[in-house]
C-alpha cells in the first residue's frame, strides 16, 4: 500500500495520480491509433472530455438527489470540491450520457468509435487495480497460499495483482497494430475487449474479500460480469455471422459485376 | 462454445460463493478500512477526560484526524461543529484527534473556533498509527456497532457531505 506519494513538500494521493496517468497514457494510445479505426484523433479527446464533464455533473446531481433535504438547505454544497459527495452510478450514467450527446451531435459512427476507445479502456483496466493496490481497496479474501499478502489484519489473496496481470493481457490483446487492415466488422475490438474484461472479472471476483454478497453468498459483481459476458459473446457471434454472410455474398456480387 | 463458457461461468459463481457474513465478504476483523471494525484506542481530551472508542458503542462517531497547521482541517472544523450540534441529541459524537500539536496549541485552536466536541491529543501517535494516517485531514464515520462505514481522506469536507454520512450512521 502506498496511498500517499510524498514529493518534497507535496503529498499527492497515489490512487488519483495513477488514474490520471492512466487516462493520459490511454488517451495518447487511443489518439495515436484512432485513424486505423476510421475515427479522427480530435474526437477521442473531445468525447473523453464530454464524458468527464457529464460524469462529474451526474455524480454530484445524483448524490444531491439522494439527499434532497440537505442540498435544498445547503444549495452551495452542489459546487463543493468535496469528492466524497459524488455518486458512482451517477458518475457512470453522466459519463455515458455526455459521450452519447457528443456522439449524436457529431454523428459519430458508434461501432468504430467504441473500437477506437478500446485501447484507452484497456489502459484504464490496468490503472484501476494499480490504484486499488496503492489505496488498499479491492482487497482479496483471506488465504493460506504462500503468495498471500498481509493486508487489513489478514493474509489475503493479492487480488489487485491478479487483476493487474489479467488487465495487462487484455491490454496486449487490445493493443492496436500498425500496418494492418482496420478490424472488420466495426465493433469487434470493443466487444472482444468487453468479453475478456467481463470474463476476467467473473473469474477473479471469486478471490475478492470485498464483494457485495447476495443470499447464499453469491457475489453480485460476478452475476453482473456473467451478464456482460453473455451479451458480449452474443454480439460477437452476430458480428461473425454478418461477416460470414458478407464473405459468401461478395464473390456472387463480383461475378454479377463481371457479367 | 459460448454455451460452455457461460455454463462454466455459472458454475464458478456457485463454487466461489462466499459464506454469508451479514452482507459483506470481509467479516468482522479490525482494520482502518470501510466495512471493518474500527481499531480501538484510549486517549485523553484537553480536560484530562479519558475516551476509549470501544466504550462508545451505541453512538455514531466521527473520528477526525487533524492538525492546527493543516488548512483543510481548519476549513472543515466549523462544518463539523455545526453538524455535531445538530445531531448530538440523536447519539452522534465527534472525536477530533491531533497527533502533531501541543496541548496548548490545540486548546487555543479549540477556543478560537469554539469547538463543542472533545479534542483528543495523541502525542505518541498511537491512534494515528492504528488508523494508518498518512495525510490530514482524514475522517472515519463509525456506526453505533463500531464498524467503519466511510473513510474520507483529504478535505475540506462539505457540510452536506458530513450530514449525509452522519444520517447514514444514524439510520
Amino acid at each position: 500500500m502506498f496511498p500517499i506519494l510524498h514529493l518534497g513538500p507535496l503529498a499527492i494521493q497515489a490512487p488519483g495520480f495513477i488514474l490520471l496517468v492512466g487516462l493520459w497514457l490511454g488517451m495518447s494510445l487511443a489518439e495515436k491509433h484512432s485513424l486505423q479505426f476510421g475515427v479522427k484523433k480530435e474526437h477521442i479527446s473531445s468525447i473523453v472530455l464530454a464524458a468527464a464533464f457529464g460524469g462529474l455533473l451526474g455524480a454530484r446531481l445524483v448524490y444531491a438527489a439522494e439527499h434532497p433535504d440537505l442540498y435544498l438547505t445547503h444549495p452551495l454544497s452542489l459546487l463543493s470540491l468535496d469528492n466524497a459527495t459524488l455518486s458512482v452510478w451517477g458518475g457512470a450514467g453522466g459519463a455515458l450520457l455526455g459521450a452519447l450527446i457528443y456522439g449524436q451531435r457529431k454523428s459519430l459512427p458508434w461501432a468504430a468509435m467504441l473500437d477506437a476507445l478500446s485501447p484507452l479502456l484497456a489502459v484504464m483496466g490496468v490503472a484501476l487495480p494499480l490504484a486499488n493496490l496503492a489505496s488498499g481497496n479491492g482487497y482479496g479474501a483471506p488465504t493460506n497460499l504462500p503468495w498471500g499478502i498481509e493486508l487489513w489484519g489478514a493474509t489475503r489473496h493479492p487480488s489487485q495483482v491478479y487483476e493487474i496481470i489479467a488487465a495487462a493481457f487484455i491490454l496486449m490483446d487490445t493493443w492496436p497494430s500498425y500496418g494492418i487492415e482496420p478490424p472488420r466488422p466495426a465493433g469487434r475490438t470493443f466487444w472482444r475487449f468487453l468479453a475478456w474484461t467481463a470474463g476476467a472479472r467473473l473469474f477473479l471476483e471469486g478471490f475478492r474479500g470485498d464483494s457485495t454478497l447476495w443470499p447464499g453468498g453469491i457475489r453480485a459483481e460476478q452475476v453482473l460480469a456473467w451478464g456482460v459476458l453473455a451479451l458480449s459473446l452474443w454480439v460477437l457471434g452476430k458480428l461473425r455471422e454478418t461477416e460470414a454472410a458478407k464473405r459468401e455474398s461478395a464473390p456472387i456480387a463480383s461475378r454479377e459485376r463481371q457479367t | 462454445m459460448t454455451g460452455i463458457i457461460l455454463l462454466a461461468g455459472a458454475l464458478w459463481i456457485a463454487f466461489s460463493a462466499a459464506p454469508d457474513q451479514g452482507g459483506s465478504a470481509q467479516g468482522l476483523q479490525t482494520a482502518p478500512q470501510e466495512g471493518f471494525l474500527a481499531p480501538d484506542f484510549t486517549l485523553q481530551d484537553l480536560n484530562g477526560q479519558t475516551y476509549t472508542l470501544s466504550d462508545l458503542r451505541g453512538q455514531a462517531v466521527l473520528l477526525n484526524f487533524w492538525a492546527t497547521w493543516c488548512p483543510p482541517c481548519r476549513a472543515e472544523m466549523p462544518a463539523i461543529a455545526q453538524v455535531y450540534e445538530d445531531y448530538r441529541e440523536q447519539g452522534f459524537l465527534v472525536l477530533a484527534v491531533t497527533a502533531d500539536d501541543t496541548r496548548a496549541d490545540a486548546a487555543a485552536f479549540a477556543a478560537e473556533y469554539d469547538l463543542p466536541f472533545p479534542i483528543l491529543t495523541d502525542s505518541s501517535a498511537t491512534a494515528a498509527r492504528a488508523y494508518r494516517i498518512t495525510s490530514l485531514p482524514t475522517s472515519f464515520f463509525i456506526t453505533p456497532q463500531g464498524i467503519i462505514q466511510k473513510v474520507v481522506i483529504g478535505g475540506p469536507m462539505s457540510e452536506a457531505g458530513i450530514r449525509a454520512n452522519v444520517e447514514g450512521l444514524l439510520k
